[in-house]
């Protein structure tokens, strides 16, 4: 069962909501309605699930309605019409006090700009789910420490937030809102504010954290690059629909429509593309079987001047020139493993496209791509270039 | 045509009023009397507490509050030291006391009061849109017209100068305890909401303290007013610094009116001073 389960959830921000729905579901758009009603749809009929232990990433520019929809689920905004299940519970028709419950137990949520409290420690700060569900003092300070340390800032606890760098705060924002162990994390735009560098390590350090946590995380960003690199899954928005639910690669490679395509179309996919995913068949000998006659015809064949060696299990043993096989048939060698090359450039399959260039650069053969040493695929020089331009070589599904 | 108004008769509005205040005493009478001399009795008690103490010790107690309240500055202390000396030399001290307490009492009422109305308005547009022109009405319309039914409820004394006080002085707190709630950040008020906060908990652990400065801003101004209805009160048999201005004035005499009011000024600005440091923001 998912996680977060939501159903034709709307938002319209106005009074006229009911002809403003109709006009949203007859396919009008944002413009088109606020002309003709007066009301903002915020969100339009938004439906999504999220598995548990997933991170799902809802992208959109300033506007789409994420940072709407990120609070129709903990209803920090009323939603107009639709329905938020957080594990079967239905949050959209509860009365106040179950929802009191709900977001104490089972949300919690990290904000752009921290929303860390100026007159309360950093200790006190992480406590504070726990203080308003009336935990006792003592097992709410030893939970809030716990957190803290877990984002490195176990030796903060009596500074306050204005003492702390902008990184640091959202480090509070993180540990108070794990401090109560929730099921779901909702982090809207958690890392805008921050500068780059310290953005990219806040990221690495949420899926290192997440490695162990496994919480469902709602993450919500306007920078597609993050959601490439931190999201399971990715929704992407515009004027308050849902373009396209996908993984990274599914957006990348096959976008839905124009608007997604656009925005795609500037990524840096150096740092998106894998060596998985550009990887060719490879061509090789069994050298448990071949000899270096099978090995010349099978590079005359393919056109190459060099062939990879595994074994019968499919290991990589190494490579062998055509100059080293016809040296070898003329002085009547049999064995191939007198004339292989061990030393052969590597890559593990989820290396980034980003980290192969330098690798590719010095390397007169192709790259080998192994998992667990096992040979999966090689990469020639063409293919990377070729990824970078965006040709549709890659092979997604590979 | 131009003089259509002659042929009209005016609306009796002074006589609905005056019918109005005449049946709020009859009625209320029960409620009155005893808020009278509950108050009044209080008053004494507290006058008389504060002449009981000999005033070298009180001024030397206003000097080390307001030496450790400043930050340890000698400033405040100095000039409440020369200040209270010269009200003492010009033997106003009792009268001090009166006005002390005067202002003291009215204060502490107007923050109990105008605080929880502050808190109302700015949960509820509905509040804000009802109370918004009654602040109005009580801060401009001229304080002598109150005192008139302050004397019909109260009668004459201390009682109904507190009572005009109250009306002329609570506005600020509302106001700016309206205003502090409003202007607590959003993501602040997410946050107490996202972590399941019930209403009083988001109040009193982020509103309440995010407002305070504001709060402290409005309880100064509400001091400051209620110090500035000393004279009016005065006139309707309040005692203190006041009544010696009123004096002075009815027998036109110049200096001894001066004196007293110079004195008022030394009250005034040290209590400016103290309540602006009781709640001055230390981390700015």
């Amino acid at each position: 069962m998912p996680i977060i389960q939501v159903n034709n959830l709307s938002k319209v921000f106005g009074k006229n909501t009911k002809a403003a729905l109709q006009l949203a579901e007859s396919g009008k758009t944002k413009e088109e309605i606020l002309k003709e009603t007066g009301s903002t749809v915020g969100v339009n009929r938004a439906s999504f699930e999220v598995e548990a232990g997933e991170i799902f990433v809802i992208m959109g520019l300033s506007g789409s309605g994420k940072s709407t929809l990120v609070r129709l689920i903990n209803r920090l905004i009323e939603p107009t019409t639709g329905d938020v299940f957080i594990e079967g519970e239905n949050l959209a028709k509860m009365d106040k006090k179950e929802l009191r419950r709900v977001r104490r137990e089972k949300l919690s949520m990290v904000f752009q700009r921290f929303g860390l409290f100026p007159n309360r420690t950093i200790l006190q700060n992480a406590e504070y789910g726990l203080e308003v569900q009336g935990v006792d003092k003592q097992e709410r300070a030893e939970k809030a420490k716990k957190s803290l340390e877990l984002v490195g800032l176990g030796g903060y606890l009596e500074q306050y937030p204005g003492q702390l760098s902008g990184g640091m705060q959202q480090r509070v924002g993180l540990a108070r809102a794990l401090a109560n162990d929730p099921e779901v994390l909702l982090m809207d735009e958690a890392f805008s504010a921050l500068d780059p560098l310290i953005r990219k390590d806040m990221q690495d350090e949420l899926l290192d954290l997440q490695e162990s946590m496994k919480k469902t995380i709602l993450f919500i960003t306007h920078d597609l690059d993050e959601a490439l690199r931190i999201g399971d899954r990715i929704a992407l928005m515009k004027d308050g629909n849902i373009v396209q639910i996908g993984t990274p690669e599914e957006i990348l490679m096959n976008p839905a429509n124009s608007y997604v395509e656009k925005f795609v179309e500037d990524v840096d996919r150096a740092k998106v593309l894998t060596a998985h995913q550009i990887m060719k068949r490879p061509e090789t000998i069994n050298i448990d079987k071949h000899g270096p006659r099978v090995a010349l015809e099978r590079m005359r064949e393919a056109g190459l001047s060099s062939i990879f060696v595994v074994d019968s299990k499919r290991t990589l043993q190494g490579i062998i020139t055509a100059d080293a096989a016809n040296e070898a048939r003329k002085n009547e060698v049999t064995n191939l493993s007198e004339i292989i090359q061990r030393e052969v450039p590597t890559v593990e399959k989820d290396t980034q496209l980003h980290d192969l260039f330098a690798v590719i650069h010095d390397s007169p053969v192709p790259l080998a791509v192994t998992e667990n040493g096992k040979l999966l695929g090689i990469i020639v020089r063409g293919a990377v270039i070729g990824a970078l331009a965006g040709e549709g070589e890659v092979n997604v599904n590979a | 045509m131009l003089n259509f108004m002659e042929n009209v008769k005016s609306l009796p509005v002074a006589e609905w009023i005056s019918d109005f205040v005449d049946l709020l005493t009859d009625t209320f009478s029960f409620l009155f009397d005893p808020i009278k001399d509950g108050l009044g009795n209080f008053m004494d008690m507290v006058t008389q507490g504060l002449d009981a103490i000999p005033p070298v010790i009180f001024i030397l107690v206003i000097a080390i509050l307001a030496f450790f309240m400043t930050g340890k500055k000698f400033g405040l202390a100095i000039f409440s030291i020369v200040g209270l000396l010269f009200i003492w030399n010009q033997e106003l001290w009792s009268e001090l006391m009166d006005t002390f307490t005067l202002v003291l009492t009215a204060s502490i009422l107007c923050v109990i009061i105008g605080i929880p109305i502050g808190i109302l308005m700015s949960k509820s547009k509905i509040a804000e849109a009802i109370i918004t022109p009654i602040l109005d009405f009580m801060q401009t319309m001229p304080a002598f017209v109150y005192l008139i039914p302050a004397v019909a409820f109260f009668s004459i004394g201390v009682v109904p100068g507190i009572f005009a006080s109250l009306i002329f002085a609570t506005p600020p707190t509302v106001r700016f305890t309206n205003l502090g709630i409003r202007q607590v950040s959003d993501e602040l008020v997410e946050a107490a909401d996202a972590f399941g906060s019930t209403g009083p908990q988001k109040l009193f652990k982020v509103e309440l303290p995010m407002a305070k400065y504001t709060i402290m801003a409005g309880i100064n101004q509400t001091v400051m007013l209620a110090l500035s209805m000393v004279v009016i009160a005065s006139m309707i048999g309040a005692p203190g610094l006041g009544r010696e201005v009123l004096s002075s004035l009815q027998r036109a005499q110049v200096g001894p009116g001066f004196v007293a009011g110079l004195s008022i000024v030394v009250l005034a600005i040290i209590i400016d001073r103290f309540t602006q440091n009781v709640y001055k923001d230390k981390s700015k």
